[in-house]
């Protein structure tokens, strides 16, 4: 399947013909009050069509109050509908994943042999060989050997990736496939417990808690519901002293219609389809919060290479110190770079070749000094000399440290290759400085307008890079970011993000190595790449299958559409109470007292017709709104004033407006169908 | 309009430069936790009870009698007493016929300086929590509202009334000979202090039964003026305090300039509706301008709808006119006040009412700016609107329940001197003053009953306590959470755009909850005019 085909498997038309028939059969499925008590507004109308319908038998059984029991019944019943008609297209996603989750045959390694085992049979610490061709069974980490993998069944992605032991590529998943080579893998989840599988269980809704956010809403509307059966109940003593008599129908009715239906029927789906977005965008959250928490992010931390820029720092010049000649420094610097497998240091090599007109060979007895992000230097130590190029820190402590000088010129270079947001690496031979090789990085396409919209929305960009603080500076000004951390270690990030949350801030990272880790942690949201570590995979709250560094900004978006949408159908649900309360509070006692005729000011056929109108226009908004709830309310990148008055003239100015003119028209129907 | 604006106009510069004294008085580093307050809150209350039930059980052996008042029914000193510790001042006696002076000052006067001080302590409080300040500590608290800001204030005001007229003397009732030769007992007593409090303290209680409609209470235009600016004072300056003890003051800002404009709104309707004549008179020629019936006209025209406005907008609950005789549509306006009960609202508890409208505001409406909802930089949760819905729900539930009761027993609808839909008023009137602890009454009704006091009792009490208690136990909780920074991502409490908010769920949950009554009551009766 392609990453289209799933995209579109994932986000098809809301009403598909299969998706309608499961949630048909679930709405009147999830009728019992066991289920129904999870949802108290919806309970409390359920309760108020039993009643109704119990005085249909026991009382009086009209057209207009067996009318009245039947709308009661299928407000209920849309209210379940609409829940399990977001399962069931979160099941449709899920499904998609599922098909990876095929039990395969493998081979365990045992102390001194191997065994034949089902997938399913592993657990965590065992130890399995993937060959070439091979399913790899479960998630784990890469201990023995590298391989290309094929991961287009979980991201969708064809092009295949290397993952290697060591490093930051280690992580592979259950599902994908090895194209070449053979690789030993310890197994880190056992069957039914790897991301994959709790993703799965979350949008299909089997573990589904409510979120922080969800829970106070569900007391907010509990609370409102209390107040509407407060008012609804006075109601039937203060009538009989105006001695108008109130049915338990009509009475039902509007409490029915006053409570928040509307939202509490939509509530359920806008979490399940919040859930269901984040899977569409190739993210595995651990949970419903993390991605609700999403919405509050207001500082992101990003590594600068391979996020803000295309990460693919080639050399461009050698700037040699007084004293030196460019062919001297364009030789120490190829030689230090021999056996530098980075994109950088094969760039170095290319251009010292290109410049020198020489090919370059392979230093005999040569020991390759790889880089780390403590040291931040790499080199080469060949008979006697000892060749470094790293940041301007690292090099010239290394030179001190050997007894040498630091040549007059070098600061004032480096600065100059800095401030024009290049990065300066300092190629030195034992104690001795021989000059600078200017690295330039581009910034990804597009990158400054994604950051604007962020800003716009009101969050800040921290950069993260390993560069001295003029080259990050000069960057950070041109992606346009609000900070940046330079000379960073990895201890640094985490030491930042605890110093800004102290400050109050909620900060979003995403990473992939086992640095990260800690970081990804104290994070309050921290996406891991799927290629990443298994440490940073378990340290964050959220996986990215795509391994797109920019997936932050989808994830806030993904939290905060989550929490407009409840909060613009609140406000929808309680602004359409007035209406009703025109069409049905004159209906309720124009009997006993004609004098308040003058209340109705739609002008509706019929006290009766008046009460089902309401009563219609109140059930009928659930269905009509699950595409809403479904998709979302359209997100804007905007400050937060300008979507709220946004906001609440949609929903809140429309939501009043709306049903006076909705119950207008369903009174016209009914009334020309004389029943009413 | 030019008296009515004047009024109001001074009031809220006076308030300004009061608001500042009162924060200077108030502000302190205390330490504390919201329960040790509540605590002390409790216990102090609770003394406050059995204080002023003990003295009025035991008035006719007190001192301070010259009158021989003598014993009290124990529903009405319940009723009494659980009025002044709620600082309703709900009257189901008449003072210079049943209290001795004793009583007047040691059980009632004191209760009006205590329980009014009880409120400006707790809002002080949640405002030093919400301002990220420790609770402090509440006979502190106490002791500061009491001799520094109300008795100041109050002698002030008791010099100037005393000024207009009001008498001030521990003598007993003089006779008087009228022209016709007939004795009259006249009443009187020390009444320029008890009015000074009654006013400021939004307490409401009259010494003298016809509260200030009493010439001894309120003997002219200049005294009426100076009694109507008491009333708002003092509301109108904690909005300030709450602003400047939490910081914001431009929030403040906002939240006065929606008091404000929900009282010019009340104003102009009651002004309005009040312009017409008495429905009794309508078609007849004597019908000629406004409604005068029930009014003191030495006060001039606007001072009967400006007052009654006022007063229930406050939860004082003093009266300078019969609201039984206003205009249907006027009547409907004080009960508007009572049932927000937040338009500055009563001595510190109006604004912490402000505070429950705000955080329901804010939790539906700042979810649409697609963050969890946030108040003062704090999170609003599930804890948090807990509290704030069940201190929300109290109000209604003693409106609409008590009225639901009595309009159906008895001991209720037979106590009711009108039938019909301005009995109806009558009786929602004596539940809603009771749980807006305002007590004012709408009269036209025999509550000196034991039901109607037990009743009123419970309700005081209850629509006291809860929307006082929960709401410092939010402001703990949220005070407990990290403080998130002011950025264009979130909801800003300082714009116009938040006043809308505001008044937009004052208005949708007053009228959501109380629509139906309404209807039946008020706007029914003018409906039922209309006709005619």
């Amino acid at each position: 399947m392609t990453k289209t085909e799933r995209r579109e498997a994932r986000s098809s038309a809301i009403f598909n013909k299969q998706a309608v028939t499961y949630a048909a059969a679930q709405s009147f499925r999830m009728l019992s009050p066991r289920v129904m008590i999870k949802n108290p507004v919806m309970f409390v109308t359920e309760m108020g069509a039993v009643l109704s319908t119990i005085s249909l038998f026991a009382v009086s059984a009209d057209a207009y109050a067996v009318s009245v029991t039947l709308i009661l019944w299928l407000t209920v019943v849309f209210a379940n509908f609409a829940e399990a008609l977001a399962e069931a297209k979160g099941k449709a996603g899920a499904d998609s994943l599922k098909q990876v989750r095929r039990d395969t045959v493998c081979t365990r390694l045992t102390d001194g042999g191997s065994e034949k085992v089902g997938s399913s049979e592993l657990k965590v610490g065992d130890r399995v060989l993937v060959c070439a061709g091979d399913i790899i069974p479960c998630d784990g980490e890469v201990d023995k050997g590298i391989a290309s993998v094929d991961e287009s069944a979980i991201t969708g992605e064809s092009a295949p990736v290397i993952r290697e032991s060591g490093g930051d590529r280690s992580g592979v998943t259950a599902g994908t496939k090895v194209l070449t080579g053979d690789i030993e893998v310890i197994v880190t989840a056992g069957a039914g417990e790897s991301f994959l599988d709790r993703m799965i269980a979350l949008v299909e809704g089997a573990v589904r808690q409510k979120t922080p956010n969800e829970l106070a809403l569900t007391v907010t509307l509990a609370g409102l519901t209390l107040a509407f059966l407060l008012v609804t109940t006075a109601l039937l003593p203060i009538g009989r002293y105006f001695g108008a008599e109130l049915s338990i129908p009509t009475l039902t009715a509007l409490l029915v219609c006053l409570i928040p239906t509307t939202i509490s029927a939509l509530l359920p789906a806008i979490g399940i389809a919040g859930m269901n977005r984040a899977l569409a965008a190739n993210i595995l959250a651990k949970s419903g919060k993390a991605v609700e928490l999403a919405g509050d992010i207001d500082t992101i931390l990003l590594d600068k290479t391979g996020t803000i820029t295309v990460g693919n720092r080639q050399a461009v010049q050698f700037v040699p110190v007084s004293g030196v000649t460019e062919a001297q420094l364009t030789e120490t610097a190829m030689k230090a770079s021999f056996g530098d497998m980075t994109p950088e240091g094969k760039s170095i090599v290319a251009l010292a070749e290109q410049l020198s007109g020489s090919t370059a060979e392979t230093p005999a007895d040569a020991a390759v000094i790889s880089f780390s992000a403590h040291t931040r230097l790499s080199g080469v130590d060949t008979n006697g000399h000892r060749l470094r190029k790293g940041a301007y820190d690292a090099v010239t402590a290394f030179v001190q440290q050997n007894g040498g000088r630091i040549p007059a010129d070098l600061k004032e270079i480096t600065d100059r290759i800095a401030s024009a947001g290049c990065t300066p690496i300092v190629v030195a031979e034992n104690d001795r400085i021989l000059g600078v090789i200017s690295l330039s990085d581009v910034l990804k396409a597009g990158i400054q307008s994604r950051f604007a919209r962020l800003r716009a929305m009101g969050l800040r960009i921290i950069m993260v890079t390993g560069d001295n603080p003029l080259t990050a500076k000069s960057i950070a000004g041109e992606a346009g970011v609000d900070g940046f951390v330079a000379e960073a270690k990895p201890e640094d990030k985490l030491n930042y993000i605890r110093k800004e949350q102290k400050g109050g801030r909620l900060i979003a990272m995403i990473g992939d190595g086992t640095n990260d880790a800690p970081a990804l942690a104290q994070a309050d949201i921290g996406v891991a790449m799927n290629s990443g570590t298994q440490a940073a995979k378990e340290a964050g709250n959220m996986v990215d299958l795509d391994n797109n560094p920019t997936k932050l900004i989808e994830v806030i978006e993904i939290g905060k559409q989550l929490l407009m949408t409840r909060g613009a159908l609140t406000t929808f649900s309680v602004s359409n109470d007035v209406a009703k309360y025109f069409a049905i509070i004159p209906a309720m006692f124009i009997l006993a007292m004609p004098h308040l005729a003058g209340l109705n000011i739609m002008n509706l056929a019929s006290p009766e017709s008046a009460v089902l109108s309401a009563l219609i226009f109140n059930a009928v908004v659930i269905p009509a709104l699950i595409p809403l709830a479904i998709k979302g309310v359209r997100f804007r990148a905007m400050g937060a004033d300008a979507l709220l008055k946004r906001n609440l003239l949609i929903y809140g100015f429309g939501g009043v407006v709306l049903p006076f003119a909705g119950i207008k028209v369903i009174d016209m129907i009914l009334s020309a169908t004389g029943m009413f | 309009m030019v008296f009515v604006t004047l009024i109001i106009g001074i009031s809220a510069v006076l308030s300004w430069f009061l608001g500042r004294y009162m924060t200077y008085i108030m502000d302190s580093s205390e330490q504390g936790t919201w329960q040790s307050y509540l605590k002390q809150f409790a216990v102090f209350n609770v003394i406050m009870f059995a204080v002023s039930f003990a003295v009025l059980a035991f008035q006719q052996y007190l001192p301070l009698n010259p009158d021989g008042k003598g014993a009290l029914t124990a529903d009405l000193i319940f009723n009494t007493a659980a009025s002044f510790t709620t600082n309703t001042n709900l009257q189901h006696y008449s003072g210079e016929v049943s209290m001795s002076y004793f009583s007047q000052l040691f059980a009632l006067m004191w209760l009006q300086f205590v329980s009014a001080a009880t409120g400006i302590a707790v809002l002080t409080a949640i405002a030093r929590g919400l301002g990220g300040k420790g609770f402090g500590n509440f006979y502190k608290d106490m002791m500061r509202a009491t001799f520094y800001i109300l008795l100041p204030v109050s002698f002030v005001v008791a010099v100037l009334l005393i000024f207009t007229g009001v008498p001030m003397t521990f003598g007993g009732t003089v006779e008087a000979h009228t022209i016709e030769g007939a004795l009259q007992n006249i009443a009187r007593g020390p009444a320029a202090a008890f009015i000074a409090i009654k006013q400021l303290g939004s307490n409401g209680g009259g010494f003298f039964g016809p509260n200030s409609a009493h010439p001894f209470e309120n003997p002219n235009f200049w005294s009426n003026a100076v009694e109507t600016m008491s009333i708002i004072i003092i509301p109108m300056s904690c909005v300030w305090m709450f602003g400047r003890l939490t910081g914001k003051m431009r929030h403040a800002a906002v939240i006065f300039g929606v008091m404000l404009l929900l009282l010019v709104m009340k104003l102009s309707f009651a002004a309005y509706f009040e312009s017409a004549p008495a429905g009794a008179l309508a078609g007849l020629d004597v019908q000629t301008s406004s409604n005068l019936e029930g009014k003191e006209l030495r006060f001039g025209t606007s001072a009967a709808p400006l007052w009654a406005v006022v007063t229930t907008s406050t939860s004082n609950g003093s009266v300078n006119n019969m609201h039984d005789s206003l205009n249907p549509l006027t009547g409907l306006v004080p009960l508007t006040g009572m049932w927000l009960n937040e338009t500055f609202g009563g001595v510190g508890v109006g604004m912490i009412n402000m505070l429950i409208y705000i955080l329901t505001g804010v939790f539906i409406c700042g979810m649409m700016v697609g963050r969890t909802p946030e108040y003062l930089g704090r999170k609003v949760e599930t804890q948090e609107m807990k509290l704030v819905l069940l201190a929300l729900l109290v109000h209604p539930l003693c409106i609409l329940g008590g009225t639901a009761l009595f309009t159906i027993m008895p001991w209720g609808a037979e106590t009711v001197h009108n039938t019909g839909a301005h009995g109806f008023t009558e009786i929602l009137y004596e539940f809603t003053s009771s749980s807006a602890n305002n007590g004012s009454g709408f009269e036209g009704l025999g509550d000196n009953t034991p039901a109607w006091n037990i009743a009123t009792g419970i309700v005081m009490l209850v629509s006291r306590y809860v929307p006082i208690v929960l709401p410092l136990m939010a402001a703990g909780s949220l005070a407990a959470k990290r403080i998130s920074p002011d950025t264009s991502g979130t909801l800003h409490t300082d714009t116009v755009l938040f006043g809308a908010v505001i008044l937009g769920s004052i208005i949708f949950i007053g009228a959501l909850l109380f629509m139906p009554v309404a209807v039946l009551g008020p706007v029914s009766e003018y409906m039922a005019g209309a006709l005619k």
